[in-house]
């Protein structure tokens, strides 16, 4: 806004000036795209200078009247509505021409969502792809854009989306294996690449074994594994709880080399359980 | 200056030089221990005398001279006793302040007594009270406490390996752009929910899941809406929480909301946030001989026991009470003030309310700890 309001104001003082001058109308494409070169067609003699305002821009410069005006490639790169105006002494001469985002894609901005997830989520990896030209305009004309999510070991998944209004988005599983899945997103020879870490989910089933250690009891689990037999990530807390009488001994362990385990008092009938978040395990009897 | 604006400036003046006078005067009798040392009362010619002469020289910090009162002085060090008083490792205790002191007469005899010394401390997370049952000779004319001195444990000098996870985050820098990529927020979830009426208040009593593979800085906020959607008042659960939650590790919370009652609510929005944290899953701590005491003074005691090398300076320990359906009906908790040194069981004990005491079926507790230098 603040970059626009010069522009503004130059243009609000040029249309005062217009209306009190002889006005004409100046020779000139209606559109171009973003970075073109192009050229305006004036009428009159003698010197003048040229105006040109738009969305972030303003260009001023000293021209010769009654002959092609030309404006070098790369000079009006916003895309929007800008106005003309070519003045003299005598006249001013007023114009329009609308400046459009290049054909070419240049640069794709990629949303991938989100960045670490469980396995086996189905439509759960959410790809929004915005693409613009060389100046950073979004192209709003309808593109086709691949989205490509690629796991490890398996065959990727590939949808195409027509883009509407410069936007186009997906929706991916997650695979059923954990690791960091590429996802990629793809709009001509531009690319932009995310990584979707795909983790294991809950622990399918916790067991544990129980032997004596000196005056206590070494529980161990086995290598706790999710539904799709992905190792539980080390760190993961296991709880175990032991029940003797109206006594009760509970330890939080971090999982270690996949497995959890601990020394805890050893009272003969006490009943041991284990668990890890929202799961249950096995439960023991302690008869030694 | 207005004549209203110097009669102000003299008011003050006079004001400000009575109070000077008044405490120079009649001081408080802690403000003058610290000032001059010379003010203590002296007192034993009684044994609660004694004790409380002893308590008000520990409130005044003045251990060389408690010490040098104690019968058994002999046993231990000046510096023993001090520890004894406020730990030796830094811990809550460390940085308390004896508040307030009872004093009660268990037995006495001619030559000797009993009294229970039941101290309060205030320390950075609220009070903390401690129990010491002293045993008193007289000696001449003066009654002599016995210090049942506690001495720290010593840890034999070892190396301990660990050897347990440490996670660490990098965000994404703001020089990036937009739609670059950031490390995700870790996944929380409610997994149960529960309000409670009290005399005080409504009180939402919960728990929280952290159903990721990372480590996860925890809070819960909840908003009481009326039967008309509007908003009555919003609350977070303060540090009735567990703040820091390993993968897969559940804390309970509690919410407060004075002056609320449930028939003002008509629903709760409860609001989770989570955030990740550099961690490490170290130090575990096992919480042995969990027991529920009945009513009266019910209360959930237990002794807690670092199996991991690193001293954990401080502990919060959070119960969560259900009742035979397994639904919350309380969530307690109790900071230890004792540093938990390794394989060195400290005991703890989480107050019930009585009302609720009897409808108390299970309990399980966690264990929040905070080590100088980082924290788990």
């Amino acid at each position: 806004m603040r970059a626009e309001l010069p522009s503004l104001l130059v243009s609000f003082a040029l249309g005062i000036t217009s209306v009190f001058a002889q006005s004409g109308e100046l020779t000139m494409p209606k559109s171009i795209e973003a970075g073109a070169a192009f050229s305006i067609q004036s009428g009159g003699s003698g010197k003048g200078t040229l105006y040109i305002a738009g969305p972030g821009q303003f260009i001023k410069q000293d021209v010769q009247l009654g002959g092609e005006i030309a404006i070098a490639a790369g000079s009006l790169y916003n895309a929007g509505h800008y106005g003309v105006w070519l003045t003299s002494d005598s006249s001013t001469q007023i114009g329009s021409i609308d400046v459009v985002p290049a054909q070419k894609p240049s640069d794709i901005t990629f949303i991938a969502k989100p960045s670490r997830l469980p396995v086996a989520m189905h439509n759960a990896i959410t790809g929004s792809a915005y693409v613009f030209d060389a100046y950073g305009n979004l192209i709003t004309r309808p593109m086709q854009v691949s989205f490509q999510l690629s796991n490890p070991g398996t065959s990727p998944q590939t949808r195409t989306v027509e883009s509407r209004n410069g936007a186009a988005w997906t929706q991916m599983d997650s695979a059923s294996r954990e690791g960091k899945a590429q996802f990629v997103a793809r709009v001509g020879d531009v690319s932009s690449t995310r990584i979707v870490g795909q983790v294991p989910g809950d622990p399918c089933t916790i067991k544990m074994s129980a032997k004596p250690a000196g005056n206590k009891i070494q529980l161990v689990t086995v290598p706790v594994r999710d539904c799709t037999g992905n190792a539980i990530p080390d760190g993961t807390i296991v709880t175990f709880t032991e029940t003797y009488g109206d006594v009760k001994s509970t330890v939080d362990v971090p999982l270690k080399k996949g497995i959890a385990s601990v020394e805890m008092p050893s009272h003969r009938g006490a009943t041991i359980s284990v668990a890890s978040g929202v799961v249950l395990g096995n439960q023991i009897r302690w008869a030694q | 200056m207005n004549s209203g604006g110097r009669l102000l400036a003299l008011a003050l003046a006079g004001a400000t030089a009575a109070l000077v006078v008044i405490g120079s005067m009649w001081p408080n009798k802690a403000a003058a221990a610290f000032a001059s040392g010379q003010q203590f009362t002296t007192a034993a010619g009684t044994p609660e005398a004694a004790v409380r002469t002893l308590g008000e020289q520990i409130r005044a910090h003045a251990f060389e001279r408690a010490y040098e009162n104690l019968a058994n002085k002999g046993e231990f060090s000046e510096q023993q006793f001090h520890r004894d008083l406020t730990s030796g490792w830094p811990d809550l205790r460390t940085y308390a302040t004896l508040s307030d002191f009872q004093v009660q007469p268990l037995h006495a005899t001619d030559t000797d007594a009993d009294v229970r010394f039941k101290m309060q401390w205030s320390t950075v997370v609220g009070p903390s009270t401690s129990t010491r049952d002293l045993h008193l000779v007289k000696n001449g004319s003066k009654w002599q406490v016995q210090w049942p001195i506690q001495k720290e444990p010593v840890v034999p000098p070892q190396v301990i390996p660990v050897n347990y996870l440490r996670w660490d985050v990098i965000s994404r820098s703001s020089a990036e752009d937009w739609g670059a990529q950031d490390v995700e927020a870790p996944h929380v979830r409610i997994v149960d929910m529960h309000p409670v009426q009290r005399a005080e208040g409504l009180v939402l009593l919960g728990e929280l899941l952290n159903e990721d593979v990372v480590p996860a800085y925890v809070s819960v906020t909840a908003t009481l809406l009326s039967k008309d959607q509007k908003t009555i008042d919003t609350e977070g659960s303060f540090d009735a929480i567990s703040h820091q939650l390993l993968p897969k590790q559940v804390t309970p919370f509690l919410i407060r909301f004075p002056n609320v009652t449930l028939s003002q609510v008509g629903s709760v929005r409860m609001t989770p946030f989570s955030t990740l944290i550099s961690a490490s899953a170290d130090p575990v701590i096992e919480i042995q001989n969990e027991k529920l005491i009945p009513a009266p003074d019910a209360a959930l005691t237990g002794e807690l026991t670092n199996q991991s090398g690193q001293i954990a300076n401080v502990a919060h320990v959070l119960g969560t009470f259900y009742d035979k359906s397994g639904q919350v009906v309380w969530v307690g908790d109790q900071y230890v003030d004792h540093a938990l040194l390794p394989q060195t069981p400290v005991a703890f004990r989480i107050h019930i309310p009585q009302d609720l005491a009897h409808k108390v079926s299970s309990e399980r507790t966690v264990v929040a700890t905070y080590s100088f230098g980082g924290s788990q």
